[in-house]
């Protein structure tokens, strides 16, 4: 198979696999943890302004008060890789193309050589959240194996698309096939590893903000 | 037609001096030092003629068309003065019998040292019998040829990769030359057609040195295309700006922005065209609006599309509204087992007394 | 004699909801949760992890509730929670957890960490694996009527003194009374001031209140081993009292737990909203001042600082009212770094302070309320919760800190004018 055939096959069935089995995943883990409802709560609320599910939803992106001082490498780390990846993946010309002809949706693209920085700079915070993950005691007595898989499922799609793009190690069709398969592999584990929580963060946030608020509590 | 080429070039009313700037231009293209340019010159000028045998099978003449237009006025006529072509179709004077005994005797006499260039991809379905030429099968004529060949250069796409013949679902079986010559050096200069100075630099290389030039992993002289249209593309910066022509005749595409979204195949395409260009460097492509195809790549055909961007997925998603469907009703059904399953827990509860907090 | 792995397993298989399975999904392994609980932090040993206390109920959830999980299970690649794992588990969900609930506060996805700890207790002491000390008190509350085992005659006994040395009349069992009090066991036997002050204030207020025979104890051990039929039980009896006596109001006194199981867990465990309502004994005292039926004189000088009781205030939502209450009797209210709803928590909330085993660990966690107080250097602490007083007073006596630790309730007491005739109402 040449890179060109590569490229061929996972612009086409690969894709066509990939988002496929993620469609699928996403609305099958959905239904599971959702279906399982929350008895309702019988005591009397306080009411309190500011204090609510959908409160907490925005708010919990905010590092609670001493928490920052406490872990600043969590929060930066998480901040910059996080925002990065946005800007990468949502600010990038040819990223925008396929959204659009994905969902008919589309927005001005940033210039390519501010998504460049923003790659490396990704990159740069991914890296650091690692060593934090190796050195920081609690971190890694919980990582298991699905952590450091999931960090290379969400490092090669950058490192690949960014190899591209600057002409690194491999002949562009052939790096730029890699970065798509990269993209395939992650959308593929995403519903089904703790990736899933950029679906379900939503629901925790927003249940511990209720609870939380009907208690009067501005978490 | 043997002779000195100096005094062919003199009989042609090429003077010598057009002769030596011609050399220099060839040179510096292939980015080759100027004394290469005078190699080049002399070895040109004494050389004795070689034997050059080109054979056509699936072909649709195009490359032949384009290495005609090789530029500089009488250009075609030094190459072919020198070379000795003992075998052409579309140009040569004879036909039918006399030409296949010019081509047997010129491989006699020549043997183990003419060139041989092949266009045209070669098809293998029904035993060859898809394309023959006086009653023999392209496959077989090929091997015979390239057993006496110092060299086979296989120009256009068709010979380096297959070609439009080989698209989906190549209904004659058709192969590069690379695939069945397996014993002899070969250079690819792919390109539907190739660049009509890609193929006339490449010759000149060969006769100049006496060896093919730099090849890539695809048996591509690097010289011509060793980057990709992208990365020489005039249009570069707005790509990186994110300016693009949405369809051939907004305004995107009257300022002469990228044409990405109208399926450019630029960054996946390695040629020269963004810098030599085409009818002796008046346009190509993409300056004339339209974006690459891609022709001189492996597959190109069925790269998804044209005027499909790259980006995009090369064959509709169908599956993914299916794939929805399928995990909602997953979903759904685990769904209801949970519940069953939780209701079941809940009427199995026992309530706990204090008794119950001991083992 | 029935607790068993099954009963443990089936259990939580009630309890699994939406929100912890969501909980689960979301976790990113940050450790986040272990940087905001006290027993991380003092002691660096990362077990102590939030998330990590509830490991086998998450591998409950997954084998019951996940497609995938059930497969797994199915093929024997799962791995079983089992009865030694969950007597592993005992220290940390019961000596390492205090249900303080900082974890859930700085969850950055959001996990509500301690809801699932309180759930997961109902497996665990459903299975037979809840700490002695707690099943004691637990055993006590139900049998007899309150944990430290306090029966009505003991409380007879202290409203005669607490009458003879306040000269004011603790009425018991008054039908139609605004407000119903319930102490907690602590108060009866070790501070008896409260009820003291308690009298002061509704004298002073001009409010009609009542103890009830039958419901005098508040404090409910129940919610801290974590099993819900038995906190029913406990709780039952306030509910019955206070609707026997019909009373507006139930007022729960300074006790962390009792209020969490009266106010919030109270109408959920008895399967209908109550027919009054309660209110914490700091609530209100700050109403009364609000409306101008609690007037104070005079000012405390020395420095003094207030330690937030988790189920009061961040669990609770009093948050403003302790503040309000201290600078209207205190000139040098200084607050301790982390103050508010982010304090951290006295180490002992949680049924821990009755875990005897647990005793060196929770001493160890203690050093955050150190750390705390040796940058405030107060002369005295005031709180609003008695086992927060009294695990408070022994640790620091530990440490060898000469701080004297007093109840909130008390303090405003002691500022309401001598002889004052009754206002308001």
């Amino acid at each position: 198979m040449t890179d060109l055939q590569f490229l061929t096959w996972v612009r086409g069935p690969g894709l066509g696999i990939a988002v496929g089995i993620f469609l699928l995943g996403v609305l099958w883990r959905l239904f599971e943890i959702y279906s399982l409802g929350r008895s309702k709560d019988l005591s009397a609320p306080r009411r309190t302004p500011g204090a609510s599910g959908l409160h907490t939803v925005f708010r919990r992106s905010l590092p609670p008060p001493g928490m920052l001082k406490r872990s600043p490498v969590s929060y930066l780390g998480g901040y910059i890789f996080h925002i990065g990846l946005a800007i990468v993946v949502f600010g990038f010309a040819p990223h925008i193309l396929l959204i659009r002809n994905l969902t008919g949706l589309s927005w001005p693209a940033l210039p390519s050589q501010f998504v460049d920085l923003a790659a490396v700079v990704t990159m740069a915070a991914m890296a650091v959240m690692l060593a934090d993950r190796v050195n920081k005691p609690a971190k890694r007595f919980l990582s298991t194996f699905e952590d450091w898989f999931t960090w290379a499922a969400t490092f090669l799609p950058v490192l690949t698309g960014w190899m591209a793009v600057q002409h690194l190690l491999l002949p562009y069709t052939a790096m730029l096939a890699l970065h798509i398969l990269a993209v395939e592999i992650l959308l593929i584990v995403l519903p089904f590893t703790k990736l899933f929580h950029a679906f379900t963060l939503f629901g925790s946030r927003w249940y511990n903000g209720k609870v939380n608020g009907h208690r009067g509590v501005p978490v | 037609m043997q002779g000195s080429l100096i005094d062919a070039f003199a009989r042609q009313g090429v003077s010598r001096r057009s002769f030596l700037k011609y050399c220099a231009t060839l040179a510096s293209m292939m980015a080759l030092p100027p004394v290469a340019g005078r190699a080049m010159a002399e070895a040109m000028a004494a050389a004795r003629r070689p034997s050059v045998i080109w054979l056509p099978f699936q072909e649709c003449t195009g490359c032949t068309e384009s290495i005609t237009r090789s530029h500089a006025p009488t250009i075609e006529g030094m190459i072919f003065d020198m070379i000795s072509l003992d075998y052409q179709e579309t140009l040569m004077a004879a036909a039918g019998h006399q030409a296949e005994d010019a081509r047997l005797k010129a491989m006699r006499d020549n043997a183990g040292k003419y060139l041989l260039i092949v266009d045209g991809s070669i098809p293998l379905g029904r035993d060859g019998a898809y394309s023959c030429i006086g009653g023999r099968s392209n496959v077989e004529m090929l091997k015979e040829a390239a057993q006496g060949a110092a060299a086979v250069v296989a120009v256009g796409s068709c010979a380096a990769f297959g070609g439009i013949p080989r698209a989906n679902p190549n209904p004659t079986g058709a192969v590069p030359v690379s695939d069945i010559v397996k014993d002899k050096p070969i250079v690819n200069i792919p390109g539907c057609p190739p660049i009509p100075v890609v193929m006339t630099g490449v010759l000149a290389h060969y006769l100049t040195f006496g060896s093919l030039p730099e090849l890539d992993a695809k048996g591509r002289p690097k010289a011509f295309f060793g980057e990709t249209i992208h990365d020489r593309c005039y249009r570069r910066p707005f790509y990186d700006q994110g300016k693009f022509a949405k369809t051939f005749d907004d305004e995107g595409a009257r300022n002469g922005w990228c044409l990405f979204e109208l399926g450019c195949k630029g960054p996946v395409t390695h040629n020269a065209c963004a810098t030599a260009k085409w009818n002796g460097g008046t346009s190509w492509p993409v300056e004339s609006g339209h974006g690459c195809l891609g022709c001189s790549e492996p597959d190109f055909w069925d790269a998804g599309g044209f005027y499909k961007a790259l980006s995009l997925p090369a064959d509709p998603l169908g599956i993914a509204g299916a794939a929805a469907v399928a995990g909602a009703a997953v979903g759904v059904g685990i769904g209801f087992a949970n519940r069953a399953k939780q209701g079941a827990a809940k009427s199995a509860h026992e309530t706990t007394t204090l008794a119950d907090l001991e083992k | 004699m029935s607790a068993s792995l099954e009963k443990g397993i089936r259990a939580l298989k009630e309890v699994i909801d939406a929100p912890i399975a969501s909980y689960f999904n979301s976790c990113v392994h940050c450790g986040l949760c272990a940087e905001a609980c006290l027993f991380y932090t003092e002691t660096g040993d990362p077990k102590y992890t939030p998330i990590h206390k509830l490991e086998p109920l998450r591998r409950i959830y997954e084998q019951e509730y996940t497609l995938l999980g059930r497969l797994k299970k199915k093929v024997g690649l799962a791995k079983a929670v089992t009865d030694d794992e969950l007597d592993q588990w005992q220290e940390l969900v019961y000596d390492s957890c205090t249900l303080c609930g900082r974890c859930s506060a700085v969850c950055p996805v959001g996990n509500d960490i301690v809801y699932m700890v309180r759930k997961f207790r109902e497996g665990m002491s459903a299975s037979g694996h809840a700490p002695e000390g707690i099943k004691s008190a637990v055993s006590r509350t139900v049998a007899i009527g309150s944990p430290m085992g306090v029966k009505l005659p003991a409380v007879l006994a202290q409203m005669k003194h607490v009458e003879a040395d306040y000269g004011i009349p603790i009425p018991l069992d008054v039908e139609g009374a605004e407000y119903m009090v319930v102490l907690s066991s602590m108060e009866i036997i070790n501070f008896p001031e409260y009820l003291g002050a308690v009298a002061r204030i509704m004298q002073q207020a001009g409010k009609t209140w009542t103890l009830c025979s039958t419901a005098f104890e508040a404090t409910n051990a129940g919610i801290q081993i974590g099993n819900s039929d038995l906190a029913k039980v406990i709780v039952s009896r306030i509910v019955e009292g206070a609707e026997k006596l019909k009373v507006k109001t139930v007022i729960s006194p300074e006790c962390g737990h009792a209020y969490t199981a009266l106010r919030w867990e109270g109408a959920n465990l008895i399967g209908r909203p109550f027919g009054f309502e309660v209110q914490h004994i700091v609530e209100v005292l700050d109403e009364f001042q609000r409306q101008g039926w609690l007037r104070t004189e005079g000012f405390e000088t020395d420095k003094l600082t207030f330690h937030d009781p988790c189920q009061l205030v961040r669990r609770g939502g009093v948050i403003r009212q302790p503040r309000t209450l201290m600078h209207s009797v205190a000139q040098n209210f200084v607050e301790m770094p982390d103050a508010g709803y982010m304090n951290w928590c006295c180490s002992g909330g949680g049924g821990a302070s009755a875990i005897e085993e647990g005793e060196a660990l929770r001493l160890e966690a203690f050093k955050k309320k150190k750390t705390q107080f040796d940058a405030v250097r107060p002369d005295r602490v005031v709180t609003a919760c008695a086992n927060c007083r009294i695990v408070l007073e022994e640790s620091l006596e530990h440490y060898r800190m000469d701080i004297p630790v007093i109840g909130l309730t008390e303090l405003i007491a002691e500022h309401i004018p001598e002889r004052n005739k009754p206002e308001g109402v």
